[in-house]
Parts: C-alpha cells; structure tokens; sequence
C-alpha cells in the first residue's frame, strides 16, 4: 500500500509538472497569471493554515508578512538603472542601490528576513490566546504597513516600486506551491505535526504531555511567516508592481477565506480552495464592470465581488463551518474507497440482474 | 510651546478621547458579554454617519431629528447583526465566531461601497456647532466642547442603566456566568440585544459626532477607528466600562500630543495605537481596570 501510494504520488508530481511544462508554452498571459495566482495563493494559504488551522492560534498578520516578502524580493532583484529611475523622491540607501540579485537567493532572503521578523513578532505576540493574539497579530501588520509607508529611503513610501522584473512564471510558482505542499504533508505527519495539533485541540493537555507550547507555536508562527514572506515576493514578480496600499487587511481576508473554506487543518483542502478562490475572483471580475444584458444595461459596481466573497465567508462559517474538507485530507486510500463502495453500488445492482434473469 | 497652543491639543485631545471612548464602551460591553471581538463595530459606526447624510440630505429633515432616526436605524442594525451573525455560533469554537465577526464587517464596507459608492461625502455640520469660540486667546470650535459634554452625559446615563436598572442587572449578571444567569431565570438572548442595541448606539453617537468633527464620510472610515477603540479598550482593562471611557481618552490625547510634540513622527501616528496595544498586553495584558481572569481547566 505504502509503495503503492508513493508511485501515485511521483506520477502526480510529474503529471503537475507536464502540465506546468505545457501551460508555461502554451496558454496565454491571462490564463497564466491567474494560474500563477493560483500557485501562490496554495503556498499562502498552506502558510496561514499552518498557524491557524493546525496549530490553533488565529493570527492575521499575513499581509504584513507578504510585504516584507514582496518588498525584499522587489529590491534585490531590480536592475540597478531601474532604481534610480524610480526612487526620485528620495534616493535609496547603499547597500540596495548597487545590487541586483537572481531570483532564487531573493525570494530565500525575503523569506528568511520574513521569518526573523516572525520571530521578532512572535516572540511577545505568541503569549497571547485567541482574540487578543488576532487583534495584536492584524496590529503588526499594519506597523509594518505603516513602516513602510514612511521608510521612503527604502520602500519608496506611498510611491510603491515600479518596473520589479517579473520573473515569477509557472515554473516558479508551481514549483515552489509542490515544494510547499510536501513540506507541510511531511511536517504535519512528523512529531512536530502531531504536537502542533495537540495544541490547536487542549494547550493545558498538551503541555501535560510534555510539549513545548511556545517553542512549537513559534515554530510554526515562524515557518508560517517564512512561506507568507515567500509567496509575497513571487507575488511581487508577478505582478511588477507593488505599493503599501496592497497589503491592507483585505489581503489577509482572502488567505483567511481561502483556508475557511477548504477547511481549517487540511491541507488538500486549502490547495482545492485556493484554486477554486482565484479562479472564482476572476469569474466574479464582472460584477465590478458595467454589465450588458441586452434588454439592460447596470453601470460597473465596483465591490459587489467582494460583497460576495464575505457572503461566501459568512455562508461557510454559519452553514459549514468545515469548510470543504474540515481536517480530512483527500489521499489516495479515500479515493480508492469512494471507488470500492462505488463498485459495490454497481456490483449489488448486477447481482438483482442476475436474479432476475434466474 | 506656548501654554495655549497647548491647551489648544489638550482640547483637541480630550475630543477625540471621547468620540475614542463612546465607541469602545460598544467593544468592552460586546467583549464582556460575549468574548468576542465585534469586528463589525467600526462599521456600524460608519453606518450610522451615512444613515445621518442620507436622513439629512435624502429626506431633508432637520439635524436633530436626522440624528436622532440615524442612531435609531443604528441600533436596529447592530441588534440585526447580532441575530444574523452570532447569535447562531452561540455554541460554536471562538475562531468561528470571529471569522464571522470578520465576515461581517467586509460585508457591511463592501455593501456600502456598493450602495452608497466609494467616493467621500461631505458631512453637513449645522452652524451651531462650526461657530468659533475665542478662549484665552485661543479660538475652538464650539463642538469641540459639545462633544465631550455630550460624551459625559451619555455616561451618566450608561451608568444608571447599567448600575441601577433590572436589564443593567441581567448585562452584569449574563457577563458573570450566563449558564447560571439563564438558569436565574434572565432571558439570555434579550440581555445580549439589548447590549449590542446600546453598543449601537453609542456608536452611532460617536460617529455622528466624529462626522461633525472630520466632515468627510466614506465607507472604509470605521476601519481604523474600530481598531483603535477596540485597543483603547483591552487598554483599559477589556470587561470594564470605566476602563473603556479611561483607555479611550488616553488613547486620544496621547495620539494629539504625538503629532503636537513630535511632529517628524505624523506618519506613524496610526502605529502608535498598536505599539501601545502590544506594550499593554506585554506588561499589564488586563489593561488599566481590568479584573485578573483566572483560566478554567
């Protein structure tokens, strides 16, 4: 059976990556950014599981943590003409102004700079339980928002960063979201794993069998805060522009949607959710634009799409609270059940034939 | 720093310490009730400034009466967000009953986006409260004063509810231990009503009071102030109304004098808030007044 599923799960990897290959050729830029997008947003949504839905502990600093990502990564890998052009107001400092770096060394920095500041966060914040850990979490973003609004000698301020070399493409972001999805299978299946969702379920219980409630919360705070630092600064590449004003709290919104409702602790769950909430986000682009339904014309509502995805999180929350998946995860045994009980189904209607015939 | 410019940020602080603390009255009293963070609070609060616009522009009625309808449809929508929201994860894990909270207040921003649209509206201040006093050689606007005034007896008023009236009994009975509450006899659900309907409408207050204050209304401007007013609660000590009204106008008042005192330092006057939140939780995690919870195991 174990070696039966480990095939499966090569020839899964593969069939992604054929198909990475593929669409990388093949598609158009639209559909390859919002496949893009949908990479990026597993890797962010696995990250926010993570801490919330694995280890229990209801953080919202996401976006800030995606920031620090995007800004880093933006800066490291820029040409350095392009730098001067953009910081105008206020040139930026040495040791940024004469570097550009390749893509892989910025994305890990940005992402190890993110788990630092993780670290710096989680330190005081991880103290904290339940509501007071999510108000002072969303207040740490919005520091580093605020900090970056004002640190124009670095960030360029309220300016944002233009002409970032976009060099996210399929390869990238597919390839970093497959890497993510089998860290966090083998991280949750490790002892680790298992600690960390003993905490999410009773901390006292936990910590009378012996965990270390901080050293794992900030373990996984910390590992959250280096995969959210990460799809930040693909997010950033991809996208070639990025101001302070995009790491709002609506971003950390969506990452929390996504993980509502593929349900909070599974893992299959938020891969399935992420692609289906960017993919939903650029059906439902629509409803923004001016509407032609022949016998009528609506002008463009801007924020009607969002008014359904916060209908879309409250459904979830009031109706399913477990969202798509709960904690299951979809593997190969369930599949191969679904399968067994469908062959029964079909096998008990034969045998009636058979009867009958007789 | 002359004495009376000064005084002139002392005013200006005290004020907006108030408008602060009529709105995280609504968090600390949700919070005690429930422990739950209502989320959705800074935009009732944003609500309540549009229901004011449109009572005042739409159907032309007089500010006071306007105001008055305003904080009425005010309460009617806290009370409704209670019923729609929370009051059916009464059983459920926190984290649900916060991501709905969440959900909430997205929904109401991005409905008012949608209905009302993004743009800022100006906010009509009638002239009896735009006229200028001249004070010790300071000139202030006379609501600066109103406002406060109007705060102080709100809390008066709050505080016979609370302290001397039998729904007042059932809030602090319910906030004690609502199993034993409800099985005292006090219908639970009414008592928690009734708390989001005050909450409401001091909210409402607040923000029209706000509206007058900062005369430009969209629907993103319950965001920041929802934040601050529920920091300027936990600071407080999160439960205690007294907490609440003291967080608020420290908050407030320390936010003017940031600016006043340090004016290189305006950019990060949003921050200041949350570094004093993580401060507080740090050192004192029950706030200013608040009683020591111990943990139920």
């Amino acid at each position: 059976m174990k070696r039966r599923n480990l095939i499966l799960n090569i020839v899964l990897i593969l069939l992604v990556a054929v198909f990475t290959i593929y669409a990388q050729k093949n598609m158009d830029a639209y559909k390859l950014r919002i496949l893009n997008l949908c990479a990026i947003y597993t890797i962010l949504g696995l990250s926010m599981n993570l801490i919330n839905g694995f280890t229990g502990q209801f953080s919202l600093g996401h976006a800030g943590f995606m920031a620090i990502g995007a800004y880093t990564t933006a800066l490291l890998t820029m040409k350095i003409e392009f730098k001067e052009q953009i910081f105008y107001m206020k040139p930026l400092i040495y040791p940024l102004n004469s570097i550009s770096m390749p893509f892989l060394p910025s994305l890990l920095i940005a992402g190890f700079l993110s788990a630092l500041v993780g670290y710096m966060i989680g330190a005081p914040a991880l103290r904290l339980k339940g509501d007071y850990l999510a108000i002072a979490t969303l207040g740490f973003a919005e520091i580093i928002r605020v900090i970056i609004t004002n640190a124009q000698s670095v960030t360029n301020g309220a300016l944002g960063i233009k002409m970032i070399p976009t060099y996210t493409n399929l390869y990238w972001s597919f390839g970093f979201a497959v890497l993510t999805v089998v860290f966090m299978f083998l991280l949750i299946n490790s002892s680790y794993g298992r600690a960390f969702k003993a905490i999410r379920e009773d901390e006292i219980a936990a910590e009378n069998m012996g965990i270390n409630l901080y050293k794992h919360k900030m373990m996984s705070f910390v590992i959250g805060a280096f995969l959210a630092g990460l799809g930040g600064g693909l997010l950033g590449n991809l996208l070639g522009t990025i101001d302070p004003s995009m790491f709002k709290f609506v971003l950390t919104f969506n990452i929390l949607l996504i993980i509502v409702l593929g349900g909070m602790g599974s893992i299959s769950g938020t891969v399935i959710s992420a692609f289906i909430i960017t993919i939903l986000g650029e059906v439902l682009r629509f409803l923004d634009k001016p509407m032609n339904l022949g016998f009528i014309k609506t002008p463009g509502i801007p924020g009607l799409r969002m008014v359904v995805f916060s209908l879309l999180l409250m459904i979830v929350v009031l109706f399913f609270r477990d969202g798509l998946m709960g904690t299951r995860e979809l593997s190969w045994d369930s599949i191969q059940n679904v399968f067994v009980k469908f062959r029964k189904l079909v096998g008990k209607g034969g045998v009636k034939n058979e009867s009958f015939e007789g | 720093m002359g004495l009376a410019t000064f005084f002139q940020h002392l005013t200006n602080g005290v004020s907006l310490g108030s408008l602060y603390a009529l709105i995280a009255i609504g968090y600390t009293m949700v919070y005690g009730i429930l422990r739950l963070i209502n989320f959705a609070h800074g935009d009732i609060f944003m609500m309540a400034t549009y229901f004011a616009f449109f009572a005042i522009f739409i159907f032309h009625m007089h500010w006071f009466i306007a105001f008055i309808v305003a904080i009425l449809l005010t309460v009617l929508l806290g009370m409704g967000i209670e019923k729609a929201a929370y009051k059916p994860l009464r059983d459920a894990p926190k984290i649900s009953v916060l991501i709905s909270a969440i959900g909430a207040s997205f929904l109401l921003e991005n409905l008012a986006t949608v209905v009302f649209g993004g743009i800022p509206k100006p906010f009509p201040t009638p002239s009896v409260f735009n006229d200028m006093v001249i004070l010790g050689g300071v000139r202030v606007q006379k609501l600066t004063f109103y406002i406060p005034a109007v705060t102080i007896i709100l809390l008066i008023g709050l505080a016979y509810l609370i302290n001397k009236t039998k729904s007042g009994m059932a809030m602090r009975a319910v906030s004690k231990d609502v199993e034993t509450a409800s099985l005292m006899g006090i219908d639970v659900n009414r008592t928690i009503s009734i708390t989001f309907g005050i909450g409401s409408a001091l909210a409402a207050v607040g923000g029209i009071m706000w509206a007058l204050k900062f005369p430009q209304i969209q629907p993103l401007m319950g965001v920041m102030p929802g934040l601050k007013c529920f920091i300027a609660a936990v600071i407080g000590g999160i439960g205690s109304i007294t907490g609440a009204v003291i967080g608020g106008f420290f908050l407030g008042i320390m936010e003017i004098m940031l600016v006043a005192f340090f004016p290189t330092l305006a950019g990060y006057r949003d921050a200041l808030a949350f570094i004093l939140l993580i401060v507080i939780l740090l050192f004192k995690p029950t706030g200013f007044m608040g009683e020591k919870m111990s943990e139920k195991v």
